[in-house]
């Protein structure tokens, strides 16, 4: 317990002395308390720290500081090739590592002129990729929302179900997290056999436990008093706040870039874009878990044409001086380059030795200029700035990423409400500090 | 490679000779005569093409003069604007009915260290929800004095963004509400992510075995 | 407790070792502490499918002052270090750290200017364990290594020997490249 005269009286907890704390208060003619929470505190996204003036149980300022987890990435991008960057990126929103992978890769091709010949098969693998992870990022959303106003019931459904999409995931990059499975041209590797079947035993069992998501929460007391009329914030506060994403779509516009400005051929995909008027936690909540649905719709009509009409077709550019040069197999020791590769560039041709050697080290040129492509990632438009100099290192890679934005609603949705409700003002932004301070 | 035989290119200044950054010994890499030029500066002419005629006939009657230069490239537009009117085109992009970009994604900084004159560049992404339109404004100053008008009271999303871009680049938002470092903490010095510092690798010492940071390992430029 | 390290070596401190050993690491109280990405395989590991419970270790404990153990599961930044300090300085002896994936064991693929080049930077670390991020299973096991040594960590007159010994032993050690791992 330490006291200042400049700032007024400063009280450090470190709990085991509240009793101490919650005498000094009351006996203090002071009504203003300024209260410091994180950057490591015990709610669940990250390290966010927040400060909170309060007039009693009513919150009169909120401010938010973030940089706790900067991790330089875009700098470090700089001092890797092209394709090395999908391993960076990956590592942004941990939650959504597809959709910046995705986003990073659509920037990349549109600086090389190549959006139109990435194969389509590629293109429906992506697609399928980043509506399952929409599926396993809403789930980690749902659980976090529910194990932070104290039900730990949604948080187990929602870990479990993630753990089916990581299942999968796992199945077809060899990754759970982090997989830097897109890459400029293509994919890293094809859907390994039995990928399909999985898929579809996936989407039997998903839609069962979405509905019992649903009656867990929907009309539960305890639920919907603690997030209906919570965190405020109507269409004008979020167009200004430049807010995308589930927010946005529970405040009423229908706004998603898979709809407005398809990207991948999401055009030919049939699916609803949810919203809700509500403009609180709970409308936001339901948005979420409409959108699962439809993804799964969206990961139906994918995996329909994966098996179907583009069977067998190519992952990666054909053109040589872009596309990775091998296919990657499965040995005994993990995902490699084939055999086969490794036999012809080894025993038979030194010039595909020579090719192999510059493209994975020195990698591919991409011509100067700046490009900025954008993906719906289950926060909001992720986008992607990527400015070339002519080289084989990105000149300057920055993202757009919607938690950063997002984040700045949280004054605006948590002024003039209850402390408590502060925790799911934050859950239902679902900020992942490693997008916002990347 | 002779360039006399080629018609009409222009002589850009040379952005870097060799490939390994082999300054001394003999270079062994058979790039050591290879001359990189920079990229020319784009400037594109009339008709533009696809929605960005329509955006350039509503802005150039009232802020024609505060457009620099206009680029087209791989169907995107950007309109280098000056620096000092800045605020006014975005307040014009904002509200006029037939531009309406109400949805701005930020402020993303760039150091072009070679620009002499120009080398921070503010880049600024918008987004017409009402048309579904996407334009991109830049605007440049001088590393000597780095200033740009603040547009937070055009776009309130700007406020973090700024802060964001001040911290890596040091371009400095007048009139910003409270323009502090936001992702480095308060007492740093320099901002990380211009081009002259350095990518700050540590040498990370492993019993006796030094790995060096990676801006100082044989790199490929 | 206390009491323990005043015992004299012998036969009742080894069997106070071994009790306060077996209770200690059958309710280890990990204090949260996920950064990045590691932190959401470490939720994992406390959810349904791989169950932290079957180790006692469910209880997640949100202050410092009621930990033993502190997961650093993430990238640790330069601004976030001396929170970390302040943490683990919060904490009840006896205390140990688990450096979860490569970030927080070496900086990882982050040697830049924003990241901590390994949290034994800061706080002393009991396990490093590799992964980008390590998969709960690899947690699971770090953990169960983990409680082998609680299980048999030595007091008073013992453990001054004990240190005695390591430090002997490390002094020994030849640097790694040294050692020479063909030789």
């Amino acid at each position: 317990m330490s006291a200042t005269e400049t700032e007024g009286r400063i009280y450090d907890v470190a709990g085991q002395d509240w009793d101490e704390l919650v005498q000094n208060v009351t006996d203090s003619a002071e009504e203003r308390l300024v209260v410091n929470m994180g950057p490591q505190h015990p709610s669940t996204h990250g390290v966010l720290r927040l400060v909170l003036t309060l007039d009693g149980e009513t919150v009169t300022e909120a401010r938010t500081v973030i940089g706790y987890l900067h991790t330089g990435i875009e700098k470090n991008m700089e001092f890797r090739t092209w394709t090395q960057g999908v391993t960076f990126v990956t590592r942004m929103d941990y939650l959504a590592p597809i959709f910046n992978e995705t986003a990073y890769c659509m920037a990349v091709e549109r600086l090389l002129g190549i959006t139109d010949r990435v194969p389509e098969r590629a293109q429906a693998i992506r697609v399928m990729m980043m509506e399952l992870n929409r599926i396993s990022s809403h789930l980690v959303a749902i659980a976090t929302y529910g194990l932070e106003l104290g039900a730990t019931t949604p948080m187990l459904f929602g870990f479990r179900e993630r753990e089916l999409v990581l299942d999968l995931f796992e199945y077809i990059t060899g990754l759970r997290m982090n997989m830097a499975y897109v890459r400029p041209g293509g994919v890293s590797v094809d859907l390994p056999a039995g990928a399909v079947d999985k898929i579809g035993e996936f989407l039997k069992i998903m839609p069962g436990r979405i509905k019992e998501m649903r009656k867990l929460l929907d009309a539960n007391p305890v639920y919907t008093r603690r997030t209906k009329d919570v965190a405020y914030l109507d269409l004008t506060g979020c167009m200004a706040l430049g807010i995308t994403g589930p927010m946005l779509r529970a405040a009423g516009l229908p706004w998603d870039l898979r709809k407005s400005q398809p990207y991948l051929g999401y055009e030919t995909y049939e699916f609803d874009v949810p919203t809700q008027n509500t403009c609180d936690v709970y409308g936001r909540y339901l948005v979420r878990v409409a959108e699962m649905e439809e993804s799964l719709k969206i990961i139906e009509q994918a995996l329909d044409r994966l098996s179907g009409p583009l069977k067998g077709g190519p992952v990666m550019i054909e053109d040589k001086k872009i596309g990775w040069p091998a296919q990657l197999a499965l040995g005994p020791d993990g995902l490699g380059n084939s055999p086969d590769h490794i036999a012809h560039i080894m025993g038979s041709s030194m010039e595909a030795l020579i090719h192999h050697f510059k493209l994975v080290t020195e990698g591919f040129r991409v011509p100067a200029g700046q490009a900025y492509a954008s993906v719906e990632s289950p926060r909001g438009e992720l986008g992607a700035h990527v400015v070339s100099d002519g080289g084989t290192r990105p000149y300057r890679v920055h993202f757009r990423d919607p938690s950063f934005t997002n984040l700045q609603a949280l004054p605006a949705t948590c002024e003039g409400g209850m402390i408590a409700d502060v925790i799911s003002a934050v859950a239902s932004i679902d900020p992942v500090m490693g997008g916002v301070d990347r | 490679m002779s360039t006399e035989n080629l018609p009409g290119l222009p002589e850009e200044p040379v952005a870097r000779r060799g490939m390994f950054g082999v300054k001394d010994t003999g270079d062994t890499s058979g790039y050591g005569r290879l001359v990189v030029r920079r990229p020319p500066k784009p400037s594109s002419v009339r008709p533009y093409g696809s929605y960005f005629d329509e955006v350039a006939d509503a802005l150039e009657p009232a802020v024609g003069d505060a457009i620099e230069r206009v680029v087209v490239d791989r169907g995107e537009v950007t309109f280098h604007v000056s620096r000092e009117r800045l605020a006014e085109v975005l307040r014009h992009l904002r509200d006029d009915p037939a531009l309406r970009f109400e949805l701005s994604l930020g402020v993303s900084g760039v150091h072009y260290p070679d620009e002499t004159g120009s080398e921070l560049h503010a880049v600024y992404h918008l987004c017409s929800i009402t048309h579904n339109r996407r334009v991109r404004v830049e605007a440049a100053c001088p590393d000597a004095d780095p200033h740009v008008p603040s547009t937070v009271s055009v776009y309130p999303t700007h406020d973090w963004h700024e802060r964001e871009t001040y911290d890596f680049f040091g371009i400095v938002f007048d009139g910003h509400p409270a323009l502090t470092r936001i992702e480095m903490p308060d007492d740093w010095e320099g901002h990380p992510q211009r081009k002259d510092y350095p990518l700050g690798g540590i040498p990370v010492e492993y019993r006796g075995a030094e790995v060096p940071a990676p801006d100082n390992r044989r790199s490929y430029s | 407790m206390g009491l323990e390290e005043k015992l004299p070596s012998g036969f009742v401190l080894t069997t106070v070792e071994q009790v306060a050993g077996w209770a200690r690491k059958n309710s280890v109280w990990p204090a949260t502490f996920g950064l990045a990405c590691c932190a959401i395989e470490l939720m994992a590991t406390g959810g349904p499918k791989h169950d932290l419970a079957r180790f006692g270790m469910e209880r997640a404990s949100a202050s410092p002052r009621q930990a033993d153990l502190m997961i650093v599961a993430g990238r640790l930044s330069q601004k976030m270090a001396p929170v970390l300090r302040q943490i683990y300085d919060q904490m009840a002896e006896p205390k140990w750290v688990i450096a979860m994936g490569v970030c927080a064991s070496s900086g990882g693929m982050f040697n830049n200017y924003a990241i901590v080049q390994g949290v034994d930077h800061v706080v002393p670390v009991d396990i490093y364990l590799p992964g980008c991020p390590p998969r709960p299973e690899m947690l699971i096991d770090a953990i169960v290594k983990l409680h082998d040594k609680i299980q048999n960590m030595k007091f008073g007159a013992h453990r001054e020997r004990q240190i005695e010994e390591l430090e002997l032993q490390a002094l020994r050690t030849l640097p790694l490249i040294d050692q020479g791992a063909g030789k």
